[in-house]
């Protein structure tokens, strides 16, 4: 019989009482209520343990190093025990055939039944030569690894959006992967990187409920994305009265006054760091003086600049931004009907004969 | 007022008025309110992009930006509500409410009408056609930068709105799969909508500058149709 997840804790010396704080301190952060605790314990004790195939591609494992310092006490033990975790690159012990060799037994033994994480994009130009693995560009073992899978975890914003390497002109055709893969469901746990917290708990939702949490229109689970970074930002009430910081290290940034005017990307952000907040809730990046840059956004990297809150456009060829342009199309249009207004001057009053002229034949 | 000069000035020079009503009394309300809210809109839609300069002293004394941003979605629904009920007019009204709904694509004379007044406009006519409602070019106009202009800000100013009132609301449920359907990048359609106020300002300099020149050049009444629903014809 398969392990399940409570048999896993205790065999690594878990307390049954540190066991269940990780169940209160997960319905919590899921906004499930203390009821849900003992559902989340009693799943734990029963579900042998879903096994996780977690894929790396083009990627700077940023979504690794934030996974493993979710900050509750003992959750990345915890967690990493509980995710069956039995192939990732990056973690992992095995290498070479030994490792590549797990992807295979898992792929047999738990067929349609195994969630493959995914952190990364595979880039598809050149044949995908631009990621190999074991000799093999990235994207024929994504595609063969998710032919066999439950569902999908795109983890950040590379595999949730393209990121950076798919950032303009995007040489090697970057790809997110629900590009790539496209009959399987996909959540969505974008961020540069995701919150550890974030990523856990949604591990946590999906083992415990067998299916994947409710989701927004853009693939991203509602429970962490609902929200714009603003709405529930601690210093939007400045926003309200309209207190801005001006320049770094005015007497407005000194009081901590809101960041828009310093191109703040918190309203058209949606991300969980202003609540969630950041290394055990310590802080995010508005809380330390910086606007929000809107790192979970799909293509935040070509939206124009981090200090901008009308941003540059470069659809139209030059930098621009939507005000420079509109501003410079009704100076034209202006211009033009200044110009219009004159030759009609000029050609009514040239006309006044004519048209007496014309007076005389009736 | 506008419109007993008109009918002064053509008594003076002994020419026959010839007086049709076009617009009624209100598609006539409408546009003034519609006028308004716009330029409300434009005002405050800018200072919502660029606010005005910070203020000092204690936060919750000041409301500036949440006023500026309430007076943007209140006349957003004036705006809004105000289209619905044009649609409804231009279904109700007379036909010449229609106008700026139905373009007679497929009919090849007001091609050519479209194109004369484009000769007008270019000083290459010297004779003005008379119109009872719209001239085509400038029903073609209004189609092209008012009836499309108004329904891509509505659907995405209430996209936006509708990320405000949060997820599961009235306008999220109507209008939140814009965002979606425009890259799912909000600060992208921020930035597409503040295009749309720029275009509209580029609209109404045309709009009023044609209105004011027609009045004067093609001898007929407009401005002071739009008043009184009667268009005058000076000769």
């Amino acid at each position: 019989m398969t392990e399940t997840f409570y048999d896993v804790l205790r065999r690594q010396g878990i307390t049954r009482r540190s066991f269940l704080k990780f169940c209160s301190l997960t319905a919590t952060s899921l906004g499930l209520g203390s009821a849900a605790a003992p559902q989340i314990a009693h799943a734990l004790e029963t579900k042998p343990r879903t096994p996780v195939l977690w894929l790396h591609g083009l990627e700077c494992t940023c979504c690794s190093e934030s996974f493993i310092r979710s900050a509750h006490p003992l959750t990345k033990d915890v967690v990493l025990s509980m995710l069956s975790l039995d192939y990732d690159d990056t973690l992992m012990a095995a290498a070479g055939h030994q490792a590549e060799a797990i992807l295979d037994e898992i792929r047999t033994k738990y067929k349609g039944n195994y969630i493959l994480a995914v952190e990364g994009n595979p880039p598809l130009n050149e044949d995908g030569m631009f990621c190999l693995q074991g000799g093999r560009p990235f994207v024929e073992k994504l595609r063969e690894t998710a032919a066999d899978c439950k569902a999908i975890i795109s983890w950040g914003s590379c595999a949730s959006w393209g990121c950076v390497q798919a950032a303009k002109p995007n040489p090697t055709r970057a790809t997110p992967v629900h590009k790539v893969i496209t009959d399987k469901p996909i959540i969505k746990v974008p961020g540069c990187p995701p919150i550890a917290e974030v990523m856990t708990a949604v591990v946590t939702y999906m083992l415990t409920f067998e299916r994947l949490p409710e989701l927004d229109r853009m693939g991203r689970p509602k429970m962490f994305y609902g929200q714009r970074i603003h709405d529930k930002c601690y210093r939007r009430p400045h926003f309200d009265a309209g207190q801005f910081a001006e320049a770094w290290d005015d007497e407005g940034s000194r009081k901590g006054y809101c960041l828009y005017k310093m191109g703040c990307k918190g309203p058209t952000t949606y991300n969980a760091c202003s609540t969630v907040r950041w290394n055990g809730g310590v802080s995010f990046p508005i809380q330390s003086g910086h606007g929000c840059i809107g790192c979970s956004e799909d293509g935040f990297w070509d939206k124009g600049g981090f200090y901008d809150r009308v941003t540059d456009i470069k659809q139209f060829g030059i930098e621009s931004n939507a005000d420079k342009v509109g501003g410079t199309a009704a100076a034209v249009v202006g211009a033009g009907v200044a110009a219009h207004a004159a030759v009609t001057a000029l050609a009514r009053a040239r006309n006044k004969t004519g048209i007496e002229v014309k007076q005389e034949e009736h | 007022m506008l419109a007993q000069q008109d009918a002064f000035e053509a008594e003076r020079n002994a020419r026959m008025v010839k007086a049709v009503y076009v617009y009624e009394a209100p598609l006539r309300l409408w546009h003034w309110i519609n006028a308004l809210a716009i330029t409300l809109l434009a005002i405050t839609g800018y200072f919502i992009g660029k606010p005005l300069p910070s203020l000092a002293g204690d936060t919750s004394t000041q409301y500036l930006m949440g006023w500026i941003r309430f007076i943007h979605f209140a006349a957003a629904y004036v705006f809004a509500i105000g289209f619905l009920g044009r649609i409804y007019w231009a279904i109700v009204g007379n036909h010449h409410a229609r106008q700026i709904f139905l373009l007679p694509i497929f009919n090849a004379r007001w091609w050519s009408e479209v194109f004369y007044e484009l000769r007008w406009y270019l000083f290459m006519v010297r004779e003005p056609k008379k119109y009872v409602g719209h001239n085509p070019l400038a029903q073609l106009m209004m189609f092209l930068f008012f009836t499309i202009g108004a329904v891509y800000m509505i659907l995405t100013g209430f996209a936006l709105y509708g990320e405000g009132l949060g997820e599961g609301s009235w306008a999220d449920t109507m209008f939140g799969w814009v965002i979606a359907a425009l890259g799912g990048n909000s600060l992208q359609v921020h930035n597409m909508h503040r295009l749309g106020m720029w275009v509209t300002l580029c609209f109404v300099i045309v709009h009023i500058y044609a209105a004011i020149r027609e009045d004067i050049m093609s001898r007929q009444s407009l401005i002071s149709t739009m008043i009184s629903g009667w268009r005058m014809f000076k000769d």
